[in-house]
């Protein structure tokens, strides 16, 4: 409307409609009283939650009583230290214009920068690194810029950092403040005495900083994930050792163990892969914090049975596979003709038992990681980006003749094989030749597959 | 009789266990020509040492809990060897409880056996002669065993004795009191001894070695391919990224 007047086109356009539906919205929007329009779209043309501004004050007229008058006066700053007159606009009242000082002088703060003596340099001040010039310079910036280091750093005639000037200052205020004390107990109070600056302290922490701050988002993630597994793992340790009796040696070995092991393993498995980072660090670190509460429930059985103990174990180290990997595990165990329940349950044979079903779970583990990466690389290959590799997918890519092939199940002895091969319907699965990468032949996975 | 030392007698051993290797089952013969409809078979079940040694060094009582359908279901023995039998027709779960000497363990343990009376293969002919016998292998496990207990059971062959920490000595025993009663405990000359099975830690220990390196390897295999296609899938993250 407006820019039709700026335009000088006619008012009216040739649509009456047109110009309806416009209008009943202005109308609407035109929420605000007091305020003009104009002023109203600045904030967007939305009303805001909280009106900062109480609207109905804005329009109200100064107390009638009152006569005001603006006047152009001089006036001075106490900031000042010359004698500068300036003039302002003044806001008079009934003929008095305000007293006071100049109404922006007491922002104008300063440190109290030390001055030390040439005979106090010689006596307390000397340093090595630091020249008596170099000392004076700094000072003096110091107080010319009010210790705003790096102001003063980029100012310093010869390179220094941040921390070393601030080292200085602070170390020659703090000798000359304790020098000059009366008794050293006058000076204790005082901050700069209590806690004195701590470069290595600083450099560190600022190092630190500016690693957080710059790291990429999988870092981030990573750092979140350990920083949560360790938790657990303090936590899950803290309960077991609440549960005991005070003084048990054993546990508390195996806390430190467990969470060096935890965070080796979040170190190597990681980098690996972006998509199964929280499956692969968080097992491996879990198992390591229920097996020593396993443990810890163990002993506080006083007897058990050794078959038992291993059932509760074995529980522990599967706590974080889901049901189908568990029994793919028992397939696993009855293909390498090894017992579920070992028939002879000595100590050994239970740990080996345990750590046998442990490094199976890592096997299928590994496979998985090696189905998301093939599936990964295909996509690439086919510059489908959006065939992400998600959980079961139904139509898995062969791979490349290049590439060696996989195969899905694991084949283990002799005798059992010829068996197993009869038994399964479909496509054959071990000896299985690569196709070409024209055809993309869907596979159909099985409960068995991984 | 002061009392620092029976606290000292008293005193529990972290790190340490000592285990009782047993075996648990039933034997059940057939009775044939003189077995009726509700007694068709003559059973025993028994806990025994493993290595057939006397387990009432550590076991003061058991108890096995019958299927109710039998008088008095509760029957306790009171000494080594630790057996019941019966005559019945039917398969049912006896729970077996131990309980220990007061100085090994207050708390008695519990075992499940599942009675066996038919043999698993049920075309073949039944025999009179040969019984039907399953047994199960199990160690039972003491932790923090007291000073006492470890130095009571220190010569008996039964308990499987624990490598004690460094510097640490036992007092001796006393010495077995009755010589023909500790021999009546053991099940060496058990009639039931022929059937007995025999367990060996040997075998099983060699086929899990077998199976683990089989793992073992096959886990190196799959490291090696995850790690090429890793470089391979680098290789098109920082050419896409061009």
């Amino acid at each position: 409307m407006d820019a039709k007047d700026i335009l000088g086109l006619p008012k009216t356009p040739l649509p009456i409609t047109q110009e309806k539906k416009p209008r009943p919205q202005k109308d609407s929007q035109r929420k605000p009283d007091g305020i003009s329009r104009e002023v109203y779209a600045l904030t967007g043309g939305l009303a805001p939650l909280m009106p900062s501004i109480d609207a109905s004050q804005l329009k109200r007229r100064p107390p009638s009583d009152e006569k005001i008058t603006w006047q152009w006066l001089p006036f001075t700053s106490s900031a000042r230290k010359d004698d500068l007159q300036l003039y302002h606009w003044v806001r008079v009242v009934n003929g008095v214009p305000p007293t006071g000082d100049y109404s922006f002088a007491k922002y104008n703060k300063s440190v109290d920068v030390i001055k030390y003596t040439d005979e106090e340099y010689e006596k307390y001040l000397t340093d090595p690194v630091w020249t008596k010039e170099e000392t004076d310079q700094l000072f003096d910036l110091c107080e010319r810029f009010d210790l705003r280091f790096i102001v003063i750093a980029d100012r310093f005639p010869t390179f220094r950092t941040v921390e070393e000037l601030k080292d200085r200052y602070y170390s020659v205020s703090r000798a000359i403040l304790i020098a000059r004390a009366p008794s050293p107990g006058e000076v204790a109070g005082h901050p700069l005495v209590k806690e004195p600056y701590n470069v290595s302290q600083e450099t560190e922490r600022k190092r630190a900083l500016s690693m957080v701050l710059s790291q990429t988002k999988q870092q981030e993630r990573k750092d979140a994930e350990v920083l949560a597994e360790a938790k657990r793992i303090a936590e899950s340790r803290m309960a077991a050792q609440g549960a005991e009796e005070p003084d048990l040696p054993v546990t508390s070995d195996i806390g430190p163990e467990s969470v060096e092991r935890a965070i080796g393993h979040g170190d190597t498995i990681s980098p690996s892969s972006v998509q199964v980072p929280s499956a692969a660090v968080a097992p491996s670190t879990s198992i390591m914090a229920d097996n020593a509460s396993t443990l810890a429930s163990l002993r506080m059985l006083r007897v058990y049975l050794r078959t038992y103990a291993l059932e509760q174990m074995v529980q522990a180290a599967s706590s974080s596979a889901g049901l189908r990997t568990i029994k793919r595990v028992e397939q696993t165990l009855q293909d390498l003709e090894v017992n579920l329940k070992p028939k002879v349950p000595t100590k050994a044979v239970c740990a080996e038992h345990l750590e046998l079903r442990k490094e199976i779970l890592t096997l299928l583990n590994l496979q998985k990681q090696l189905q998301y990466k093939e599936a990964e690389g295909s996509s690439f290959r086919d510059g489908s980006y959006g065939d992400m590799p998600g959980t079961p997918k139904r139509s898995h890519r062969v791979v490349d003749q290049d590439r060696t092939f996989v195969p899905d199940a694991i084949s283990f002895g002799g005798e059992r094989a010829g068996k197993r091969e009869q038994k399964r319907k479909g496509p054959g699965r071990v000896s299985e030749t690569p196709s070409s990468p024209a055809h993309k032949r869907p596979r159909k996975m099985k409960a068995s597959d991984l | 009789m002061g009392k620092p030392e029976d606290t000292e007698r008293k005193k529990k051993l972290k790190d340490v266990e000592i285990s009782v290797p047993i075996v648990y089952g039933n034997a059940a013969f057939w009775l044939g020509k003189k077995a009726s409809e509700y007694q068709s078979h003559k059973w025993t079940v028994y806990v025994r040492g493993a290595t057939n040694e006397d387990l009432s060094v550590v076991v003061k009582r058991v108890v096995f809990q019958l299927h109710s359908s039998f008088n008095n279901p509760t029957r306790v023995v009171e000494s080594a060897p630790f057996e019941l039998s019966e005559s019945g027709w039917g398969e049912f779960e006896i729970a077996i409880t131990l309980y220990f000497h007061n100085d090994v363990c207050e708390k008695p343990l519990n075992l499940y056996h599942h009675l066996k009376l038919y043999p698993e293969d049920e075309s073949g002919p039944m025999s009179i002669k040969k019984p039907v016998v399953v047994e199960f292998y199990n160690e039972i496990v003491f932790t923090e065993p007291s000073e006492s207990f470890l130095a009571r059971v220190q010569n008996y062959p039964a308990v499987t004795f624990p490598r004690l920490p460094a510097g640490f000595t036992l007092p001796s025993s006393a010495p077995i009191e009755d010589e023909s009663k500790r021999k009546r405990g053991d099940t060496k000359d058990h009639p039931l001894n022929q059937w007995f099975l025999n367990f060996s830690e040997a075998d099983e220990l060699l086929q899990l070695a077998a199976a683990r390196q089989q793992v073992q390897a096959h886990i190196a295999k799959l490291r090696r391919q995850i790690s090429v296609i890793d470089g391979q899938n680098q290789q098109f993250k920082s050419s896409s990224d061009q």
